[in-house]
């Protein structure tokens, strides 16, 4: 099997992703678009300023990486889980599996989808937070390598979930039961120096709360956690995820009767 | 010359503890144009399933021309096209799309795919659809457009599951046309189907599957050989009263000028016509009431069930 063949695979699959969520941008772009524009409007703009200065920042702008973070991976996830069941669901996934395609492409071009979407989703907002808070970006390296690698992780996710997925609900339960509060616990609005002690530990088990901290070192310069550790942690979790994923679709699971 | 497919002793069982496939031992040559015929639940699909990689066989080899599907995955994919039983593409995508994404699974230059899309969706009548999205179109330009789909990369064996399955008359035939014609091009196809006209219209070979098993393995000249009576219907001038008594001939009226008579392959038509003669009943039309294979195919299964 050429590189080149797996080349062209992986463009096909990334390709089919993103004509995907282009095709459904109202479904896709525009909710996340709205959600994080009303966060701004609320908690950054209205609320914000009776909170005062964060971290040196005003609430504002220590926020905005948090929404923008909290936009890319909730974004990555909900495009593999929804692409990927979609596709078990009506078996237009066995296009995909009777072709000669290698498991670690299929897998490599549905992360990538949803990274692209993650991204994209990613952007906007970005640009939304233009219109609220002035631009800061204190490490363009660390931004950058956090904000790719973390929507990795929960594309990974994503996929994982929608190979277990037998139903619609399925994959709803993971997002609403377990990432967003993960999501909102792990330091979005607030720094962990605020809660108690207890709370303070409890927090660095949630890995959501290294990634937003250390993508808002990238863009403030200021972080709870040590960013190499951080860095530590999103390593970690891809590698694991990743084998995880493969071992699932090198046994068929949900895909191979 | 080696077969397009060489299955032996291929066993499944499901899960939930089904046995599906008892032993299959199985040869399709290369340019054949072959049937696998069985009932609702016979294992057809679930053999299909093998081949393809779909379902995960107990035990036993398959191999595609030459090459053992779990050891050349690869190679033997690339020889491999599959038009499955049940619509499976994403209904919201355009046709064209479909196919050209396809080819791209298959390692073809964008160019290339293209090309190939649009030559076999001109074949099958889809051209004129191609730019729009796949749940307009009628169910049988749905089953045609699995079929441009698995043959984008040009697949030196092609398998269809039931691929004429609610498509019109018309439509069916020219579907006839078209794998006879790829077929004759040198593509070994392998088909199964309900329809048993179809399998006798187009198979040389033929194997029926009841129960996991194998049951019949034969030309399908040699097996239509063994049916040894045929049902004949005529449309009579004469309008009749009672079936006319035909010594060694069994005979039913359908209606006043219809009348049905069972043949063996003894005994001489000709028979038929002079005794109807010298009972003043002149034949306006006569047909074969239902399909041959189909009688073979409901007799081996009874045979087998006994």
């Amino acid at each position: 099997m050429t590189t080149s063949y797996k080349l062209i695979a992986l463009q096909t699959i990334l390709i089919k992703e993103i004509r995907r969520f282009t095709r459904i941008w109202v479904q896709t772009l525009v909710p996340p678009v709205i959600t994080i524009a009303l966060y701004f409007v609320i908690f950054g703009n209205l609320i914000g300023r009776r909170i005062g200065d964060m971290g040196g920042y005003t609430y504002m702008e220590f926020i905005v990486p948090g929404l923008i973070m909290m936009a890319v991976v909730n974004n990555s996830y909900a495009n593999v889980v929804s692409s990927f069941f979609s596709q078990k669901f009506q078996r237009s996934v066995e296009e995909l599996l009777v072709s000669p395609v290698p498991n670690h492409i299929i897998l490599l071009g549905f992360v990538l989808g949803g990274v692209a979407r993650g991204l994209c989703v990613g952007l906007i907002a970005s640009v939304i937070a233009l219109f609220f808070s002035g631009l800061h970006m204190h490490n363009i390296f660390v931004t950058i390598a956090v904000v790719l690698m973390s929507s990795v992780v929960f594309s990974l996710g994503g996929f994982i979930n929608a190979v277990y997925a037998r139903n619609f609900d399925d994959i709803s339960i993971i997002p609403t039961f377990f990432l967003t509060p993960l999501i909102y616990l792990g330091g979005v609005f607030y720094s962990v120096e605020l809660l108690p002690g207890i709370w303070q530990t409890v927090s660095h088990f949630n890995p959501i709360f290294y990634m937003i901290n250390a993508f808002r070192y990238g863009v403030l310069g200021v972080s709870d956690v040590d960013v190499s550790y951080a860095f530590g942690i999103l390593l970690l979790f891809t590698v694991g995820l990743f084998a995880y994923a493969m071992y699932l679709l090198h046994r068929g699971k949900g895909l191979r009767h | 010359m080696t077969p397009a497919i060489s299955i032996r002793d291929l066993y499944k069982t499901y899960d939930n503890g089904h046995k599906a496939l008892n032993g299959i031992n199985l040869e399709v040559q290369q340019g054949d144009f072959f049937a696998l015929l069985g009932a609702n639940g016979a294992g057809k699909s679930t053999t299909i399933g093998i081949i393809s990689t779909l379902v995960r066989k107990t035990s036993g080899t398959v191999e595609v021309f030459g090459k053992n599907v779990d050891i050349n995955t690869y190679e033997t994919k690339l020889d491999l096209g599959v038009v499955p039983q049940e619509i499976n593409f994403n209904h919201f995508e355009k046709v064209f799309d479909i196919v050209v994404t396809q080819g791209g699974y298959y390692g073809m230059p964008l160019k290339l795919a293209k090309e190939r899309a649009e030559k076999y969706l001109r074949q099958l009548g889809l051209w004129d659809k191609h730019n729009q999205q796949a749940r307009v179109l009628s169910g049988g330009m749905k089953r045609r457009l699995l079929i441009a789909r698995a043959l984008v990369h040009e697949p030196r064996l092609l398998i269809l599951d039931e691929p004429t399955a609610g498509v019109d008359i018309e439509l069916r035939r020219s579907t006839w046309d078209f794998l006879q014609d790829i077929n004759k091009s040198g593509t070994t196809i392998i088909l199964t189907t309900h329809y048993l006209e179809e399998a006798e219209q187009l198979c040389r070979n033929i194997a029926m599957i009841d129960k996991g098993e194998i049951v019949v393995n034969t030309s399908m000249k040699e097996l239509l050989q063994r049916l040894n009576q045929e049902l004949f219907v005529l449309d009579t001038f004469t309008p009749l009263q009672q079936a006319p008594e035909l010594p060694g001939f069994a005979t039913n009226l359908v209606d006043e000028t219809t009348l049905e008579i069972s043949i063996t392959r003894q005994q001489d038509l000709n028979q038929v016509f002079e005794m109807l003669s010298a009972r003043g009943i002149s034949v306006k039309s006569m047909r074969n009431k239902s399909n041959r294979l189909e009688q073979l195919f409901v007799s081996l299964l009874q045979k087998n069930q006994a």
